[in-house]
């Protein structure tokens, strides 16, 4: 690779040809200042936060989007420098609708650490807000144009990376504003409610609807049984909220916390991916079997279920007829549980802790209701568990460790797994591979699903005679590469698919805790949170394999007889439908 | 003025997008020649320019929303523009525009309920001897006084 040579505040650098200054200061613990800039998604200068001086050139120039070139001479830190990134900052900000005391990003929002880092202390340009449209009739994700800086991050992401791309520019000039077209709300748009502009943006413009609220009514009503599952990936991401270094996994403290917040029972989503495995495994042999539609997709992301349906109905047959393990829980809570314990699941409130903002929309969903009644009825974010947490002013780094209710709270490392992309795939063939080979098979790390890329393949020999030909993709961009090569008939001889509405898995889904952008340039939090989920599984989990799991073996014995059996059609899967992308 | 084509027939539109959709950044001219013929781009039309053109909705609407001069509401049978260049702007194009206002209870941008008039402020049309100057359509009316709107409302 070509290399040029320059020179940074006084100090010699050698850098490949095209690295951007910003890339390069980087690297010799220079920070340069940026809002609009994420990397590999928003490279367009628009900001202007990032201005540096070249010695020589007339113009500051902005080194987010400026290659090094050999010989230049950059300064960081001049008065010119300081000047005109403070201006810009201030003509931000004087359009900003700034009430830091009562926003949601307060803390952990990059305009408000630039001011303070700046040294902002007064904004000069008073003058007339241009947005001011509040937008929450979506179920999962609130826009605030007061707020909105116009930096286009989240028309990046939701445009190149997960395309579906309804969030634009509009208007020119000082009216010009970031939303959906003809002023519609994102909820009549085609929204997957996947909320990844959420965590891409510097700024509070975009949140989730919170249901903090109704989750403190129902723990407050002495009538009601709350119970609550949580996520496999929640506990590889709500340590950060409480300065835990990203990665740990901090599962035992959740569930003390989830105690002392009043929760009735504390149980694990993981326990309904586990039931997904048998039940999902089931149907794949058996579609395998019985010549039925293959290749089979997974059902899991509430994103990519929204995203089919609005986009490749005509597909609908291939996925499984499964639940997502969120709703699996809920289901067998208000049947199993409800059923053994006495109580009307009328009076059951089954709260689910996610890393995903559509998941409160998939709650609601008509074709998901077990005989009208919803399998579960408020869904929290990993964001707003951490602030009812801080909320109840519980100190979360001083709690015991503790474990889950027993039963549907216990899980296997194969359900863990499942909040990284790939990890239904491994945990699906772990368990396939046992059955047929009739026998407890030890090499179970399907390394090949693993990681973060955004397409994988893998052809698995998981018995002398059958090789299964699996497919891994995660993120709506590589998704859509997916349909199109489905489309194109190139993957007739595909088994099995794992589709995953947000990049990574659930690891970086739209409801995890919210990273700036500067700590994006270094750590890919994809492979960070993932780390967690996989230490579980080889280190921590009794079992590693769904079947094993003693919970999963007395639902069937006690209650649904037989994966794909009576009881788990009425109860544990649904068929989906084409839905309009503009309503 | 040619008849406009109703939004419901959009084999017009599609032969518009495949006659353009070769050439680099044809987006503009679709939109140009969309809106002569029907007048405005409504959702159907931009809807359909962004499928045929296999693009995102969002971008074909930034785009229209960019620039003035496409109108994403009808505009009405009769057009008044009201020249806000300089030279009419400083011979009293303001006080026009509120007294039109007043008669049609209409906002600049505006069409009329039943679909007969719309209201625009335009740019510099060039008869900056006549300013303050009105078009309704085709017609140009200058050296207004404010006793002149209703005539000339009147009259269509
Ligand atoms: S978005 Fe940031 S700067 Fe703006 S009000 Fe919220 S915390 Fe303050
Ligand atoms: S939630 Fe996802 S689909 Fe919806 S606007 Fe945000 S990024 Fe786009
Ligand atoms: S909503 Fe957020 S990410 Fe999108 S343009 Fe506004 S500030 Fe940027
Ligand atoms: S212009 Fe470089 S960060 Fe925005």
């Amino acid at each position: 690779m070509k290399e040029v040579t320059f020179k940074i505040n006084g100090q010699e650098m050698t850098v490949p040809e095209g690295t951007t200054i910003l890339e390069a200061a980087r690297q010799c613990n220079i920070d340069i200042p940026t809002l609009c800039y994420l990397k590999d998604v928003n490279e367009i200068g628009a900001c202007r936060m990032c201005l540096v001086e070249i010695a020589g050139a007339r113009a500051l120039q902005a080194a987010c989007v400026y290659p090094v070139a050999n010989g230049i001479e950059v300064l960081t830190n001049t008065p010119n420098v300081r000047e005109a990134r403070r201006v810009n900052l201030e003509l931000i900000l004087s359009n900003h609708n700034r009430e830091c005391t009562t926003c949601i990003r307060s803390e952990n929002c990059e305009l408000q650490t630039l001011a303070t880092d700046l040294g902002v202390s007064e904004v000069p340009f008073e003058g007339e807000v241009s947005g001011t449209l509040v937008d929450d009739k979506s179920d999962s994700i609130v826009r605030d144009e007061s707020k909105c800086i116009l930096c286009k991050r989240c028309v990046a992401v939701c445009g190149d990376v997960q395309n579906v791309a309804v969030l634009g520019s509009v208007g020119r000039g000082f009216t010009s504003q970031v939303q959906p077209v003809f002023g519609r709300s994102l909820a009549d748009v085609g929204c997957i409610r996947c909320g990844q502009c959420i965590v891409n943006c510097p700024v509070g413009a975009l949140k989730e609807k919170s249901s903090i609220q109704e989750v403190w009514d129902a723990i407050a009503d002495p009538t009601k049984t709350v119970i609550v599952e949580t996520a496999p990936a929640v506990r590889a991401s709500l340590g950060e909220e409480f300065g835990y270094p990203m990665g740990t996994p901090v599962t035992d403290q959740m569930a003390a916390a989830l105690r002392r917040l009043g929760f009735d029972k504390v149980f694990d989503t993981g326990f309904g991916a586990d039931v997904t495995i048998m039940e999902e495994g089931t149907e794949l042999l058996g579609r395998v079997t019985n010549g039925g539609v293959l290749p089979m997709i997974t059902s899991c992301s509430p994103g990519w279920i929204s995203y089919i349906e609005t986009n490749y109905p005509e597909f609908l047959p291939h996925l499984s007829t499964c639940k997502s393990p969120q709703q699996i829980t809920g289901a067998l809570l208000k049947s199993h549980y409800a059923e053994t314990n006495g109580i009307d699941p009328k009076d059951m409130v089954v709260v689910s802790v996610m890393p995903c903002t559509a998941k409160k929309y998939e709650l609601k969903r008509e074709e998901l209701k077990v005989d009208g009644i919803p399998d579960v009825d408020i869904s929290i974010t990993t964001r707003e568990l951490a602030r009812m947490i801080k909320e109840a002013r519980i100190m979360f780094d001083q709690l015991p460790k503790e474990e889950f209710d027993d039963y549907y709270g216990e899980y296997t490392g194969a359900a863990v797994i499942f909040g990284a992309t790939g990890g239904v795939m491994e945990a699906a063939v772990r368990t396939l591979a046992d059955i047929l080979n009739k026998k407890d098979i030890q090499a179970i790390d399907y390394e090949m699903v693993r990681g973060v890329q955004g397409i994988k393949t893998a052809t698995v020999d998981v018995t002398p005679d059958l090789a299964v030909k699996l497919l891994v993709a995660s993120g709506g961009s590589n998704i859509e590469k997916v349909m199109q090569q489905l489309k194109a008939g190139e993957l007739a001889d595909t088994h099995f698919i794992e589709l995953m509405g947000c990049p990574g898995g659930c690891v970086n889904g739209g409801g995890q805790s919210i990273v700036p952008a500067k700590d994006k340039m270094d750590i890919d939090i994809r492979a960070e949170r993932a780390k967690a989920l996989y230490v579980s599984d080889a280190k921590i989990t009794k079992y590693r394999k769904s079947h094993q799991s003693p919970a999963v073996i007395r639902i069937y014995d006690e209650y649904l007889g037989e994966p794909n059996g009576h009881k788990s059609h009425h109860l544990l899967h649904t068929t989906y439908s084409q839905k309009p992308k503009l309503v | 003025m040619a008849e406009l084509i109703p939004v419901e027939n959009l084999d017009v539109v599609k032969a518009i997008v495949a006659e353009h959709r070769e050439v680099p950044g044809c987006l503009m001219q679709i939109l140009q020649e969309t809106q002569e013929k029907y007048g405005y781009l409504p959702l159907e039309l931009q809807g359909t320019i962004a499928d045929e053109l296999g693009m995102p909705l969002t971008e074909v609407y930034g785009v229209a929303t960019f620039y003035s001069q496409f109108n994403l509401t009808p505009k009405g049978k009769f057009k008044i523009g009201i020249c806000l260049g300089t030279a009419c702007y400083v011979r009293g194009a303001q006080p026009i525009i509120d007294k039109v206002n007043s008669i049609l209870g209409t906002q600049v941008g505006d069409t009329t309920e039943d679909g007969k008039w719309s209201v625009d402020a335009t740019r510099c049309i060039g008869a900056c001897g006549l300013a303050p100057v009105l078009t309704v359509n085709e017609d140009v009316y200058g050296r207004l006084v404010l006793d002149d709107i209703a005539g000339i409302i009147e009259k269509y």
